[in-house]
């Protein structure tokens, strides 16, 4: 059996109690027990370090932090709101992966607009959006297209594809995020200390660790590119620990990579060149944040004709995010989903008040179901 | 939504690969790989498969992690 297909390898406990107990000895003796705090911007980590328990494991002054990881959960209220009205219109049929169906946009989620006769359908993967394109050729197909950079290539492949077939009832709303200058704004968040970034394994699989080098240069702040089994994000903080170290000491910070049999430093090269092909580099407002200059990718002059807010006209009033919600300075580090008074009370996931209780990777949603015995605890 | 899971090329026609997740075989456009081929293990996300992984490197982290475990064990005895 191959060592990708035996997870069990990369649970393996004797490792774990390993690394655990690396963590408390860096932490204690090279870094004297002061406080450091390490931020993941990935909800698929998120998910994984609150599954495996890896906070209840961490010594008390190491915090991990959820950064603005989930990309549902930083769609503004405004797209997803677009998302539905387009839903509502005849001849449409909105497709969309799992992940958006139940984000509430002002009054109303794209389940309850299918459940109310939406032609909404699910997608597994951006290609089959064309095949229902074919299949109806006297309908407009619209993807919902949200995702960082592990995604946006395969959503560029499906329009290459879908502009070779001579497809033209498929359009995509680009509401899509990148990474790297959003760990720079993230850096700047006054009010609360950062020490480094787990950064996120697979959106480095396409982009490469040499997209941070910026960050880590201009902000000597230490990034470790991370996998996702348990050994590797403890590994990924026991790397972090050692930079957080050196740079505490006057040294400086670089990026690193602990995932390194998916992370290279170039990236996907194929991956990378279909981007720059049919996207185009965009500031993007990112929700309960702001606008972060040249995060986001929007189409290209060349492929402009599937952008769907061109061709898909509805109008959405202008709408204030849910009251009480304080899921914006979560996102920055500066609260955890416990400070919130309306965590696990008025907000579940069952009744989300929230975006980040609503997707399975919103911070609020994994602390849900995963941490909140264990900090509950006495 | 990042989620990408490794699976083994064990087919290709044109930008159609079968490929087999430990026993389950589904179907992945392999458009985003330079010269894939049959036997190498990818991720795939979406119904695409993103890059290619290396096995070399795999083993070596495997290895990294046993040697930790193994001088934590050599430590704790050398405290009985
Ligand atoms: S618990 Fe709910 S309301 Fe509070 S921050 Fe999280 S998602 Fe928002």
């Amino acid at each position: 059996m191959s060592t990708f297909f035996d997870h069990e390898a990369f649970r393996s406990e004797p490792e774990a109690t390993a690394l655990v107990s690396r963590i408390h000895e860096l932490l204690r003796e090279k870094l004297k027990g002061e406080p450091v705090s390490l931020m993941e911007v990935c909800g698929t980590h998120t998910v994984a370090i609150s599954r495996a328990g890896i906070r209840s494991l961490m010594p008390g002054g190491l915090k991990l932090l959820s950064g603005p990881g989930c990309p549902v959960c930083v769609t503004p209220l405004a797209e997803i709101d677009r998302a539905i009205a387009a839903s509502r219109l005849q001849g449409v049929i909105l497709t969309t992966f799992g992940d958006m169906m139940r984000v509430p946009g002002s009054e109303s989620t794209l389940e309850r607009e299918k459940a109310e006769g939406a032609d909404v359908r699910i997608l597994y993967g951006p290609l089959q959006a064309i095949e229902i394109a074919e299949e109806n050729p006297e309908s407009q197909v619209v993807f919902v297209g949200v995702g960082f950079e592990t995604t946006s290539p395969t959503i560029a492949a499906t329009v290459v594809e879908a502009a070779r077939r001579g497809v033209t009832n498929l359009s995509v709303f680009p509401f899509f995020k990148t990474v790297p200058r959003a760990l720079d704004m993230l850096a700047r968040v006054p009010g609360r200390p950062l020490d480094g970034y787990i950064c996120p394994g697979h959106v480095s699989a396409i982009i490469g660790s040499g997209a941070y080098e910026p960050t880590a240069t201009e902000h000597n702040i230490p990034c470790v590119v991370t996998g996702f089994e348990p050994l590797d994000i403890l590994a990924g903080i026991v790397m972090l620990l050692e930079q957080v170290a050196i740079v505490r000491a006057g040294g400086r910070a670089k990026v690193e990579t602990q995932y390194s049999r998916a992370v290279t430093r170039e990236g996907n090269p194929a991956a990378l060149a279909i981007i720059a092909d049919v996207f185009e580099e965009c500031d993007a407002e990112w929700r309960e944040i702001g606008v972060i200059p040249m995060s986001g990718h929007e189409f290209s002059e060349r492929y402009r004709s599937f952008d769907a807010r061109d061709r898909i006209d509805v109008e959405v009033p202008k709408s204030a995010g849910p009251s009480g919600c304080i899921c914006g300075e979560i996102m920055l580090g500066q609260k955890t989903p416990t400070d919130c008074p309306l965590f696990a009370g008025r907000c579940t996931p069952r009744e989300a008040v929230g975006p980040c209780m609503v997707s399975t990777e919103g911070a609020c949603a994994a602390f849900y179901k995963y941490d909140r015995q264990t900090t509950e605890a006495p | 939504m990042c989620l990408a899971v490794p699976g083994r090329i064990i087919e290709i026609d044109g930008q159609t690969a079968k490929v087999d997740f430990g026993g389950i075989t589904r179907e992945a456009n392999v458009m985003l790989i330079e010269d894939a081929s049959v036997g190498e293990y990818v991720l795939i996300h979406a119904g695409f498969a993103i890059q290619r992984l290396n096995a070399e490197e795999a083993e070596e982290t495997l290895r990294l992690f046993g040697e930790l475990a193994r001088a934590l064990e050599e430590e704790d005895e050398r405290k009985k």
